[in-house]
């Protein structure tokens, strides 16, 4: 009998303000430790809490677009444990009134459809600070940069069924997330991460003990972990055992996962409500003032180039994974406005996948949208063959000479005179008289053979069309 | 001249007669010779008392006086301040130095106060009696074997005995109220949210409200003038608080008309016959004044104290957390882990009654008894907030005893919690109702002061100060001062 998975994910993303959520010290990533605190983030006596409004707006731009019912009046609670990097011994969260309730997250599935996954929550807090105990001797040492970063954490439903719906739940919302420009949500930052919560059951049967891995950064990682932990409750529990509802650590350079706390270890957090900040009280025209303001979201973006620039949905998906892939496209597009479907393949295909060879962001092109539009307007006006094309935009990653310039260097104008293309078809029906004669006794398929050998003999600069159409006129004979 | 007001000391210093340095002077003296006895002061430096008086008098001489120019103010140890430890009494905060001024410091300076030293207290607050201080008990200046009362008691012991013409406190169930009636002063607990509480020792959130214990109601309105309004980077101080002409409201001389509420759940068996005699002929006196007494009933009285022993130690738990040992306060010696660390530094950190506030509080939050206490007690604080509000539709005002009984013997309660808790019976509920009140003088039970209370609606302190100073002006209580320590009583 087969086994299904249920899984459950929550998600702590940073959202990207400029000051933290209860102070007004930076946010910036990777400042000298300690540098960027005070005393109401450090936990100095008497300091108190005071709610950055941007955080909410953000928190409720994400809620919006997850379709999801805004709270106009939420609560902050107290969570309470003890941890060094935790400094009032307190994390402000919201727990029993939260602002984003509801809403979901639709998933492409295999079948070409989609799968809808529900949204129970989301939620603002604060952000802890970081501890550092490798490389130090029976010390550990305080980062407290991060302390009152905001965070807002988003909790799913139990409605993932596999690993890679999870994967694909947590790519759409990771790329709603950076549409909305919410959050950075570089995942190597920790400005994106993720706890799963895995169990198994016999199909129809209720839900199996659960587990929750904590705290991954990376898809890669987040999916490695479900399927081991998949895995591994499976196998206990057909060797007779139970499952033990426990905290669980991923140990990405091991590959396994080990055992942070069981329930009977578990926090008592002893929630209850923050008396340092009144009621979140928001209005609906706020709601509706930022839901007039709402980016277009993947989805829209998506359809909207397959219709205006006549894109297929695969490379309309491709170009709009990120709002920067999807800018530079569209800027693409206005430098060379005569073929945007030119300008996708050419985007998708060449240009991405030589910024992929060399490790290199959209950000970091050494061609520019404006000298890639240039090339294919060679390429519309067949001064260039597509073929040869490619050997121009390969220089062009080289140095800052323009299109032209490059064509004109190496020789690869296109040839499209005709008497020019006559004479080289002679000269290789002189050198393969067999293949002519075979050609002209029925061998339609040796077309291929001419082409090559015309296109070989012209380095690439004969006029692919032309070579067609002239080498069709000459073997007739 | 030490037992002079605040309104006193300005007049004289703003026709000439005296300088900031010659009244600070004074009490430094007065400090001097008698804080060894009291011992209601824990910190004070005088170089930098004078210091502070002689750039008044240099203000003076270039600009117009401000509301408060040279006027010495004690405070609370539980004020952060830049200058000297800030330790609320604690082991755990033992040589502590803020590297901020508490919100209503800062207005203190603005006004031109001349901030006279740090004041005894019970350790962060908890306490009633001023003896769960980790620098020893205070004394009561009227009769040094008693109490002075809590948690504010270095306050009021100072103001009693002229060490200083006044100083601010803090009240969450009664701690300004409370100890004022026990040492023969006026002491005013503003709404909550009139005062920002930014840099101000949290103890129960909720409840905390900073306030002045002076000689006269005038005086209060004084410094609360100074004080209160809004503070954005404090959530809870009301923005939008109607403003008050603070000293206008102390010009009355009247009550014609006012009508007073006598909740009768605040003159109860059990409580002192001469302080109750006292409240009973101080309303006598306010009818003479032209005064309605009204008989009301407050009914959920009775449950103030055991709600407030659930939120108060609730809010405390979480609040004393951040006294980790990790970034500032007392660590133990030679920690041997995390855990280790934590409990030896709080443990040796924090003082009995401490502890067993957290170890209440953290109990009531916990998983399975959260729904039984805190979230029980927050209903109850409701229907005690109900009260008020009802009660508030039929009376302008209301009167009663501060304290049920007058200061008692040092180390009389101390080994009994639950009796200790009991002397704040009467202040309680208005810290739940988060409402203005204010104890004066009205009188003496076995040679030791008494207080009366007066509690307004929100945000009308004015109707609070005007009844106050009209009994105030009919009387002569507040003028009645120790005679160990100088004065004529």
């Amino acid at each position: 009998m087969s086994w299904e998975v249920v899984i459950g994910l929550e998600v702590h993303c940073q959202l990207n303000t400029d000051t933290k959520a209860f102070c007004g010290c930076s946010t910036t990533f990777g400042a000298e430790p300690n540098t960027q605190t005070c005393p109401v983030c450090l936990g100095m006596p008497g300091q108190l809490p005071v709610l950055n409004a941007v955080a909410v707006d953000k928190t409720i731009l994400t809620g919006l677009a997850i379709n999801a019912h805004i709270n106009l009046e939420s609560k902050f609670d107290r969570k309470n444990y003890f941890y060094p990097d935790l400094p009032k011994g307190y994390q402000i969260s919201q727990f029993a009134v939260p602002i984003v309730e509801g809403g979901y997250i639709d998933i492409p599935t295999k079948d070409g459809g989609e799968k809808r996954l529900g949204v129970t929550r989301i939620h603002m807090e604060e952000d802890a600070g970081k501890s550092m105990h490798e490389g130090l001797d029976a010390v550990s040492h305080i980062d407290l940069n991060r302390s009152g970063v905001p965070l807002m954490e988003i909790v799913s439903e139990p409605d993932m069924r596999s690993a890679d719906e999870a994967i694909a739940y947590l790519k759409q919302l990771h790329q709603l997330i950076r549409f909305l420009g919410v959050s950075d949500a570089d995942m190597e930052k920790g400005q994106f991460r993720c706890d799963a919560n895995v169990s198994v059951r016999r199909p129809g049967e209720p839900f199996g003990t659960r587990t929750e891995m904590k705290n991954m950064n990376s898809f890669r990682f987040i999916k490695q972990a479900i399927e081991f932990e998949v895995l591994r409750q499976i196998e206990i529990i057909e060797d007779g055992g139970a499952v033990v509802q426990e905290s669980r650590l991923w140990d990405s350079v091991k590959s396994e996962s080990r055992s942070m706390r069981s329930k009977e270890e578990a926090h008592d957090y002893r929630y209850f409500p923050e008396p340092d900040l009144p009621p979140l009280r928001v209005s609906q025209q706020d709601v509706d003032a930022i839901k007039a303001g709402m980016p277009e979201l993947p989805g829209q973006l998506r359809k909207r180039f397959e219709i205006e620039y006549g894109l297929s949905s695969y490379d309309a998906d491709v170009l709009t994974q990120t709002l920067e892939t999807a800018a530079w496209y569209e800027s693409l597009v206005a430098a060379h406005p005569a073929d945007p479907k030119r300008c996708a393949n050419w985007m998708a295909n060449e240009l991405l996948g030589r910024l992929n060879e060399t490790g290199k962001d959209l950000a970091e092109s050494p061609v520019s949208a404006a000298r890639l539009a240039t090339l294919l307007d060679r390429i519309g006006d067949n001064s260039v063959s597509g073929k040869a094309a490619k050997d121009v935009l390969d220089a062009m990653m080289e140095s800052d000479d323009s299109a032209d310039a490059i064509i004109e260097a190496k020789g690869l104008k296109q040839v499209s005179d005709s008497g020019a293309i006559d004479a080289i078809i002679k000269e290789v029906m002189a050198a393969n008289p067999a293949q002519v004669e075979g050609y002209r006794g029925g061998k339609d398929k040796l077309m291929g053979f001419f082409v090559g050998q015309v296109m070989k003999a012209s380095r690439g600069t004969a006029n692919p069309g032309m070579v067609n159409q002239r080498l069709k006129e000459l073997l007739k004979g | 001249m030490p037992f002079s007001s605040l309104s006193d000391i300005q007049n004289r210093l703003n026709s000439g007669k005296t300088t900031a340095v010659e009244v600070a002077q004074l009490y430094l003296d007065r400090i001097a010779a008698f804080n060894h006895t009291l011992n209601a002061f824990v910190h004070i430096d005088p170089a930098h008392v004078l210091a502070q008086a002689e750039a008044s008098d240099a203000y003076r001489a270039n600009h117009n006086a401000r509301p408060l120019e040279g006027l010495p103010i004690a405070v609370k140890d539980i004020f952060c301040t830049q200058d000297g430890p800030t330790q609320c009494c604690s082991n755990i905060l033992k040589d502590f130095h803020a590297p901020y001024d508490a919100h209503v410091i800062t207005k203190l300076k603005e006004a031109g106060a001349v901030l006279v030293g740090k004041t005894n207290m019970d350790e962060f607050a908890m306490g009633s009696s001023n003896e769960t201080s980790a620098f020893g008990p205070c004394r009561n200046p009227w009769d040094t074997d008693r109490i002075p009362g809590g948690s504010s008691g270095g306050s009021a012991a100072a103001v009693a005995a002229a060490l200083t013409p006044a100083a601010l406190g803090t009240d969450t169930g009664g701690s300004i109220r409370q100890p004022a009636a026990l040492t023969g002063i006026t002491g005013l607990k503003p709404t909550y949210g009139r005062v920002s509480r930014r840099g101000i020792i949290a103890f129960a959130s909720s409840l905390d409200q900073a306030g002045p214990m002076t000689r006269t109601v005038r005086d209060t309105a004084m410094i609360t003038a100074a004080i209160a309004g809004h503070d954005s980077r404090d959530a809870t101080s009301v923005a939008d608080a109607p403003e008050l002409d603070w000293l206008a409201a102390c010009e009355s001389r009247d009550m014609k008309g006012l009508k007073i509420g006598k909740p009768k759940e605040y003159f109860v068996d059990g409580m002192d016959a001469e302080v109750r005699a006292a409240v009973e002929a101080a309303l006598a006196k306010c009818q003479e004044l032209g005064a309605e007494i009204i008989d009301i009933s407050l009914p959920h009285t009775e449950a103030a104290v055991a709600v407030y022993y659930v939120i108060a130690p609730s809010e405390a738990s979480a609040n004393l957390s951040r006294y980790d040992s990790v970034r500032f306060g007392h660590r133990c010696d030679n920690p041997e882990d995390l855990l280790d660390m934590y409990s030896r530094s709080r443990d040796e950190g924090f003082g009995s009654e401490v502890k067993r506030r957290i170890l209440t509080g953290a109990f009531a939050l916990s998983s399975g008894y959260y729904d039984a206490y805190y979230l029980k007690a927050q209903q109850v604080r409701t229907l005690i907030q109900q009260d008020f509000t009802q009660a508030f539709e039929q009376v302008d005002v209301i009167a009663t005893p501060t304290s049920p009984i007058p200061a008692f013997k040092l180390g009389e309660k101390t080994d009994d919690p639950l009796t200790m808790y009991l002397s704040d019976i009467f202040t309680i509920a208005v810290n739940l109702a988060g409402l203005p009140g204010l104890s004066q003088p009205c009188g003496f039970a076995s040679d030791l002061p008494v207080g009366l209370q007066w509690v307004g609606p929100a945000w009308r302190e004015d109707v609070i100060l005007s009844a106050a100073a009209a009994y105030e002006g009919a009387t002569d209580w507040n003028s009645r001062t120790p005679t160990t320590f100088g004065g004529e009583s």
